[in-house]
């Protein structure tokens, strides 16, 4: 369709949103992202049948645990949209970049300059999402 | 005769037995017991106090009932094995009996999940069934459960408490039977608002002759108003409360339900009195206990029969 | 199995406040199998920790490691060699794992990641129910294969009591009343008569009313 979307988010394909793991979704941010959403399929509509509802459970699970490590379970949000709906893509990336933009960035980065350790092992994933 | 107890004693003799309860103060005040007690003399054959009902925590039956004993009045109480183990139980049994206490209601208890120290941990060494053969264990055969002799039986009237309305109600005779079979003597049931359910239940009791080996006592409590109706029927456990008293007492005038309340009462009374096995009636006033001679008074049960 | 849960973070990262670098283990025993201590398990609470901490500004070394089991010997050698060069360990195994290992690296602080609850089943995925509350005197027989003291609130060994209500128990709407289901059983198994039968006072010198248990095999011992 040839529309644009902002530049500032990093896409990570995967075969179906039942396949994120809330681990996925820590590590995103753990890595540096300000923000992360889910966009699945349609409720009703998922190829797999509730890969998308399955969904859901884990991205509410991963934002109690965002609210309680200090991170804000607002930076984590899914969506629901068909895959032709090209404008609706937009529409979701200018919405979650703008909600992102007014949070700021993410906590954790104020304080990464004070660190000077690396954390823990991340096992070469791809998460990178914003 | 198994003990000194004045309400054996009167069922023994075959009279219509009645029968209250006294709730304990919240505090230390002993003054609370003896006014209460003191309003039910000459009214009842004996005067329950609970024991830490719905787990909130109250001056203990033992301490009411010795007080109760001091004023003239004959106690029966309430133990129920939710607080204490066998070694307490039995201690309590033997102090009971030396302090005058004779007659002994044996319970499991409501969980402390009700009352205002649900963290606590909760004991449950032995359950009613087990607390009616310790006592019967204690005065028949005198010996403590390990085995050992003891030296001064114990001399009291076991009674429990018999739940016609709770379910799933197939057992509710089973278990009955079974507390018969354990050893007690009398019986006092939850308040009945359904007597066609409970004339369905003293039928399954007469069938396995059950009448004839213990003395039941149903229980009567007075509804106040609607709301306290509709919370027995909603909120207690093992309550039965038709919606057509409820119909009852709402087509009355707010300020005559209280009285329709005590006409209710005193008439589920006097079906009980023609109820072939029922021995007694055992009068639950909560938050009431002012009425309670009233209702013995006009349900015919005044003046209580002297011991031949 | 053991059946238990993460504990909340924030008690978690007070535990571990004063540390730098920990040892995260895991078991891939019954914790696996209820989620809550398993290898996933110590990726999550890895990284979970690892935010809270960036957010603290404090850093944390943060070593994932997960055992066969924490509760035999044989298995808390594998971190014999890495120990020493940690501070602290904090254990998401059952409380068995977690006091196994103090004792086993005794100069080593451990501390407990998840809350141990019960011996249990998975009734559907997601959701575990206590059926044993391992009193070492197993009455099944006697109850059709449903313990009551276990499933009944009470622990009534003659039951039900007076609060059983629509089959389900006085303590909460949710919970099924273990009499009304010891019942349903013997309905079922067509032994309505073995309701009739008092079963006596339990002797609770089996459980952990009798003290700290121990069970010794010596024909297996080497």
């Amino acid at each position: 369709m040839r529309l644009s979307y902002p530049t500032s988010i990093k896409i990570v394909k995967l075969p179906c949103t039942g396949k994120i793991d809330v681990l996925y979704l820590l590590k995103a941010f753990q890595s540096g992202a300000d923000g992360v959403y889910v966009a699945g399929c349609m409720e009703g509509d998922c190829h797999y049948l509730t890969g998308n509802l399955r969904a859901k459970k884990r991205v509410e699970y991963t934002q109690k645990i965002l609210d309680e490590v200090g991170v804000g379970g607002e930076r984590l949000a899914m969506y629901n949209m068909s895959a032709a709906q090209g404008a609706r893509f937009v529409e979701v990336a200018q919405e979650m970049t703008e909600k992102i933009k007014e949070l700021g960035p993410s906590p954790i980065k104020k304080q990464k300059s004070e660190i000077s350790k690396q954390e823990s092992e991340v096992k070469g994933q791809k998460t990178e999402v914003v | 005769m198994t003990s000194d107890s004045h309400l054996e004693k009167m069922l023994e003799q075959g009279e219509f037995a009645v029968t209250s309860e006294c709730g304990p103060p919240r505090g230390a005040d002993a003054e609370v017991i003896k006014k209460k007690g003191a309003l039910l003399k000459g009214t009842v054959d004996a005067i329950n106090v609970t024991d830490n009902q719905t787990s909130v925590v109250r001056m203990s039956s033992f301490s009411s009932c010795v007080l109760l004993t001091q004023i003239g009045l004959e106690a029966t109480l309430q133990m129920v094995t939710r607080d204490r183990n066998r070694i307490a139980i039995q201690s309590d049994i033997l102090g009971a009996a030396a302090l005058g206490i004779n007659n002994i209601l044996c319970l499991s208890g409501d969980h402390q999940k009700f009352g205002d120290h649900s963290t606590a941990k909760n004991v449950y060494d032995i359950d009613s069934i087990h607390l009616i053969q310790t006592v019967k264990h204690m005065r028949d055969e005198g010996k403590f459960l390990g085995g050992e002799e003891l030296k001064g039986i114990p001399k009291l009237f076991i009674g429990a408490a018999a739940n016609p309305f709770a379910d799933p109600f197939e057992s509710r005779v089973v278990r009955l039977a079974k507390k018969v079979a354990a050893g007690v003597q009398f019986i006092q049931t939850q308040c009945i608002f359904n007597l066609e359910r409970f004339a369905e239940w003293m039928e399954q009791v007469r069938d396995r002759g059950l009448h004839e080996k213990v003395h039941i006592l149903g229980g009567v409590t007075p509804m106040k108003s609607v709301g306290m109706a509709n919370y027995m029927k909603n909120m207690v456990p093992g309550m039965d409360v038709p919606d057509a008293l409820i119909a009852r007492i709402k087509g009355v005038e707010k300020d005559k339900r209280a009285e329709e309340g005590v006409k209710i009462a005193v008439e589920t009374i006097q079906q009980l009195k023609e109820m072939e096995g029922v021995h007694g009636v055992h009068i639950m006033a909560i938050e009431w206990e002012e009425m309670v001679p009233r209702i013995a008074e006009e349900a015919g049960l005044l003046p209580r029969p002297q011991i031949a | 199995m053991v059946i238990g849960e993460g504990k909340p973070i924030k008690e978690i990262l007070a535990m571990i406040e004063d540390r730098s670098k920990i040892l995260l283990a895991g078991c891939r025993g019954c914790v696996t199998v209820c989620c809550a201590g398993g290898e996933k398990e110590v990726g999550i609470l890895s990284s979970a920790i690892s935010l809270a901490r960036q957010n603290q500004g404090k850093a944390l070394e943060i070593k994932e490691v997960t055992l066969e089991r924490q509760c035999d010997p044989e298995y808390l050698e594998e971190i014999r060699s890495i120990v020493d060069d940690y501070e602290a360990i904090l254990s998401i195994a059952c409380g068995a794992g977690v006091q196994f290992l103090a004792e086993t690296y005794r100069t080593t602080p451990i501390y407990p990641g998840i809350n141990t609850n019960f011996i249990g089943v998975t009734q559907e995925q997601g959701v575990w129910a206590e059926r044993c509350q391992s009193c070492g005197d197993c009455k099944l027989h006697l109850t059709g294969g449903i313990c009551p003291i276990t499933r009944c609130a009470k622990s009534l060994l003659n039951g039900p009591c007076g609060g059983s209500s629509t089959g389900k128990c006085e303590v909460d709407p949710e919970t099924d009343c273990g009499w009304q289901m010891i019942y349903d059983r013997f309905k079922e198994l067509g032994c309505l008569e073995q309701l009739e039968v008092i079963i006596p006072i339990t002797d609770w010198t089996t459980s952990r009313d009798g003290g700290p248990r121990k069970i010794v095999r010596e024909d297996l011992k080497l």
